[in-house]
């Protein structure tokens, strides 16, 4: 009956030993909560202080880090982009000081004309004298912001959002998913626009002017939109959202319990606030209502029973990158407890502000990581823009990777490991003899012929 | 393990059923290839058997689906998940995270399958299909055909009992291709899995099927039956079903092995003709039986004809292309003749699309230089553009942002300033009775790609550029591409398309061009070219071998001038 022909066995075997090697120790990334803590305790020592050496070497800090133990992803070569942003907040800083900023004594550097207010804006000049000293305070003011922001680009850089977000509590999962999908929106609609302006060429309608950007708006989001809508069928057809089955009366408690937990907490927030208006000064409602959101959290996560794929692990590295985030701003805080000079930056007398010792050595210790972190895996194939028009489909197809790879092979070869026996009967919710399909079955050579 | 009981399905807002009263029964471990026009229903059916279709696209359906007992009716698409896997028309549009080994596990993740197990999977999937060099890569870093083994792993891992597949191989040039389908045939053969399958390329996929389900369209019913049975009379039928049928080869040889048993007695009538000319494409037009010699004049596009009035429409000297680091095109030199037809072939990622940017001016060259109609394409103003060189990409859909298929088609005419009705005349040509009160977007893939095409065609440019042109087209449709293409080709245009269909090369090129890594391995006659490499060589080659065949109606000619 069925006849079956099958291309002939054998071909293009690649099969290398230890081809089933795991990934070595030294290629595993580090946990992205570390780069994040790491990130954001270089965000805070920025914070405290406004002494522009110590915030240059901390973005310098921050900028040596990734360029070390940054991974060839797309996503890594972000931090470009947050120093240039850095810049125009300083430029807008000081261009706002200039014009309306207060007028502060010192060396003028120019004047600009004066506009005369109303009484009633007080407070508020517009022109006037432009000092030295009023431009520098502002330019550091922006540098501190700027640097608040390398710090961010270099988390980006290093560990990906969506792998900081794969270590969300399982309630919170969904709401995480929410946020990759909507970050995943900007590159889409870069993509797309690009897409668009050539396929408007094509059609010789104008890519350029008002005409070219009103025709290109409404192609471009619908084609985001249409991308939504497929990965959203995408994921339902995956299994995004399945729940298991829990009481009715177990639903409600949880979430029951968040609700008053949280009215609980914002109620405590406002008794510390306003002493006095709650007993105990608020403390115990806050504490309460943390309790009872926890609880909350845990009852609805229940319902969900997700699994963690290679869960990120938190060792050694991980522990020494967290310290050196830690070091940071310890440094930060000693050096303000011993009163060191040259945490705030004085304006008057103008001068190159001191190094406080603790303060540097401090941020130093920022510098950790770069070796203290596995390195990444180095991939030869890098990445490339999409194709003139090509769609989506074939994104950066073009790296000339071969798709020609053995696939079939593999069988062959693997042919006794991980039997279906060997799998653990336990906790495996979906069927008992769940094995991936294909994996086991010894083929005979040139078998898979009826 | 999949069962259709009187299904009936209407789109929201459709005032046609797409599918009417369907019965079917798909057995456990078997491979079921759903074949039919394009527009016929085929998605459709494919995406009811997860209850996508109606629980994700909404309208309305009657009857009953059920997977593994479980029935679509009160099981959304996410509680099949674990019994259904569903691999759709566009992989990378089916990603949900970033990296490969994240990507595979995250049906799994949704499961709550236990760690270990997951570990496990992942790894035993990335053997299976050849991704373990690929665990770290950023899935947008990936080729297309690396794409779509990475969505079929996806599925796979959660160890479905039964896998839908929308056109798997559509994207993939001939070899990949080869590798996917070998993987799928193992799963059924080794593990019982259930796939069910549609694909417009049934050279590809007919050796491997159990059965085929017939899907007519216009809601009538389904035909159902083993594979030679339905061949034997379906209006879509690969070049060796047709071979057979003119031969009169019973039952119906579904491989090149079993075809070329049976084609001794046809090898031998056909020893006194040979096949002459480079290709088809050469004797287009009137001028085409002279090709097999029964001694009528040439016509006016016949093989005497267009040689003498050839002009260059396009030159392409020392052209290099580089994404930063990666180098795409490097040094190419190519000419394009008008009155021909020249098919760029060549591995996914061998820098075919990128050619065609460039002879449309999509992008200025990083060296070397492009000239069309004597002026650098990338320099032309897009109204001066499209006279001279009209491009289809890959994905057709971009072009067209009209509200209905006739809107569309008024708003082309008017804006290249061609007479009304021009456009809807070439649409007519090339697929007939296309719904034109419907939404662009809402039209299946290959009747998207027609309106591009009449689009594209309709101000007549010079060159015309064709990327991929028949993805989700069916055997008719191609047919009469090949026509449009003959017409353009007798008019004087010169074509290029790029693609992995070797039957349409066989078909409708005269010149052929294989790239490889940037750099072209490969210029001649079509005929030449594809007949010499066993990865390109379309399937009435093969079972003609070593006489250099190409196409069916070619022998059918020859027999014809031959036999009486």
């Amino acid at each position: 009956m069925m006849r079956r022909s099958r291309s002939a066995p054998g071909r293009r075997s690649r099969s290398a030993p230890g081809r089933r090697s795991r990934s070595a120790p030294g290629r595993r990334s580090l946990h992205p909560a570390a780069w994040w803590l790491w990130a954001a305790c270089l965000a805070g020592a920025a914070i405290r202080t406004t002494n522009p050496l110590l915030l240059v070497l901390l973005a310098g800090v921050a900028a040596f880090v990734v360029s070390a133990r940054r991974t060839e992803a797309p996503w890594s070569r972000s931090l470009a982009v947050f120093f240039r942003l850095g810049v125009v907040v300083i430029v807008i800083r000081v261009v706002v000081q200039i014009i309306f900023g207060n007028r502060l004594p010192g060396h003028v550097l120019f004047t600009l004309p004066e506009v005369p207010l109303p009484s009633w804006a007080a407070g508020v000049s517009i022109g006037g004298p432009v000092t030295a000293e009023a431009v520098l305070l502002a330019a550091v003011d922006g540098l501190r912001l700027a640097v608040v922001l390398v710090c961010f680009g270099a988390a980006n850089s290093l560990a990906s959002p969506y792998r900081l977000l794969r270590c969300l509590p399982a309630v919170l999962y969904e709401a995480g998913v929410a946020v990759t999908v909507s970050l995943a929106f900007a590159p889409e609609v870069v993509m797309a626009i690009g897409a668009v302006r050539d396929a408007r060429r094509l059609r010789g309608r104008p890519t350029r002017g008002v005409a070219g950007l009103r025709g290109m708006a409404i192609p471009v989001l619908e084609s985001a939109l249409d991308r939504s809508l497929q990965l959203a069928s995408s994921m339902d057809a995956r299994g995004y959202g399945r729940r298991v089955a829990v009481g009715r009366s177990t639903r409600r408690w949880a979430s029951g319990s968040t609700a008053v937990g949280i009215l609980a907490v914002v109620a405590g927030v406002y008794g510390v606030l306003d002493a006095g208006s709650l007993p105990g000064g608020g403390i115990p409602f806050v504490a309460v209502g943390a309790l009872l959101i926890g609880a909350g959290m845990a009852v609805g996560g229940r319902r969900t029973a997700r699994t963690r794929y290679r869960p990120d692990v938190w060792r050694g590295a991980e522990w020494g990158v967290a310290a050196s985030g830690a070091a940071v701003v310890a440094g930060m805080v000693v050096a303000s407890a011993m009163g060191a000079k040259g945490l705030t930056f004085v304006a008057y007398p103008l001068q190159v502000p001191p190094l406080p010792l603790a303060a540097t050595v401090g941020v130093l210790a920022g510098l950790l990581p770069a070796v203290v972190a596995p390195a990444p895996a180095r991939q030869p194939a890098p990445a490339r823009p999409a194709d003139p028009g090509k769609p989506a489909a074939a994104r950066g197809a073009a790296s000339s990777a071969d798709p020609a790879e053995p696939i079939g092979p593999a069988l062959t070869r693997e042919t006794a490991s991980s039997p279906d026996p060997a799998e653990p009967a336990g906790p495996e919710p979906v069927r008992a003899a769940g094995s991936v399909p294909g994996a086991p079955v010894a083929t005979p050579p040139g078998g898979g012929r009826r | 393990m999949i069962r259709f009981a009187d299904v009936s399905f209407t789109y929201a807002g459709a005032e046609e059923a797409t599918l009417r009263r369907v019965d079917l029964h798909v057995e456990e471990g078997e491979l079921c290839l759903v074949v039919g026009e394009t527009g016929s229903g085929k998605t459709t059916l494919l995406r009811a058997v997860n209850g996508l279709v109606p629980h994700f696209t909404g309208g309305h359906l009657s009857g009953e689906v059920t997977v593994a007992g479980r029935s679509t009716r009160d099981h959304p698409p996410r509680e099949l998940a674990d019994v259904v896997g569903m691999v759709g028309q566009d992989p990378a549009a089916s990603f949900v995270t970033d990296v490969v080994e994240d990507e595979l596990a995250y049906t799994m993740e949704n499961l709550g399958i236990a760690p270990d197990v997951m570990r496990r999977r992942v790894e035993d999937v990335l053997d299976l299909l050849g991704l373990h060099d690929l665990r770290h890569r950023p899935l947008a870093t990936l080729s297309g055909g690396q794409q779509q083994r990475v969505a079929i792993g996806a599925v796979l891992t959660a160890s479905p009992r039964v896998l839908v597949l929308d056109e798997p191989t559509s994207a993939l040039d001939p070899a990949a291709a080869e590798e996917v389908l070998s993987s799928l045939a193992r799963l059924v053969h080794d593990v019982g899995l259930t796939v069910v399958l549609a694909e417009h390329r049934l050279e590809r996929v007919l050796p491997f099927a159990d059965r085929v389900v017939l899907v007519p369209g216009r809601g009538e019913p389904l035909e159902v039956g083993p594979t030679a049975e339905i061949m034997a009379t379906s209006p879509v039928a690969p070049p060796i079903v047709e071979l057979a049928r003119l031969a009169g080869w019973r039952p119906i040889p579904l491989s090149v092995r079993d075809a070329r048993r049976m084609a001794g007695p046809l090898r031998e009538a056909l020893a006194a003709a040979t096949p002459a000319g480079p290709g088809r494409g050469e004797a287009a037009g009137p001028g085409r039986e002279s090709e097999v010699g029964s001694g009528e004049p040439a016509g006016p596009g016949g093989p005497m004809a267009h040689p003498a009035e050839a002009i260059t429409l396009a030159t392409v000297e020392k052209l290099t292309v580089a994404y930063g680091p990666v180098v795409a095109l490097d040094r190419i030199d190519l000419t394009v003749q008008s009155g021909e037809v020249l098919a760029v072939m060549g591995r996914n990622g061998s820098g075919k699309s990128t050619l065609l940017g460039q002879l449309a001016g999509l992008r200025a060259p990083t060296g070397g230089r492009v000239r069309v109609g004597g002026g650098a394409p990338a320099d032309l103003a897009p109204r001066e553009l499209i006279r001279r060189v009209g491009l289809v990409p890959q994905d057709a859909g971009m072009l067209l942002y009209g509200e209905t298929v006739a809107g569309e088609c008024a708003t082309a005419d008017r804006e290249t300033g061609l007479d009304p009705g021009t456009t809807a005349a070439v649409l007519d040509r090339i697929l007939p009775g296309m719904p034109t009160d419907r939404h662009p977007r809402d039209l299946s893939e290959g009747q998207r790609l027609a309106l591009a095409l009449a689009v594209v065609m309709a101000p007549a440019p010079a060159l015309v550029l064709l990327d991929e042109p028949t993805r989700g087209l069916d055997y008719p449709s191609k047919a009469r591409l090949v026509e449009v293409l003959d017409d353009l080709v007798t008019a004087g245009h010169g074509v290029v398309m790029t693609t992995h269909d070797v039957e349409l090369v066989a078909r409708a090129a005269g010149r052929a061009v294989v790239l490889a890594e940037g750099e072209v391995v490969s210029d001649g006659p079509a005929r030449d070219v594809v007949c010499h490499s066993p990865v390109f060589a379309p399937q009435v080659a093969k079972v003609l071998a070593p006489e250099p065949w190409l196409t069916v109606s070619e022998v059918e000619r020859a027999l014809a001038g031959v036999v009486p």
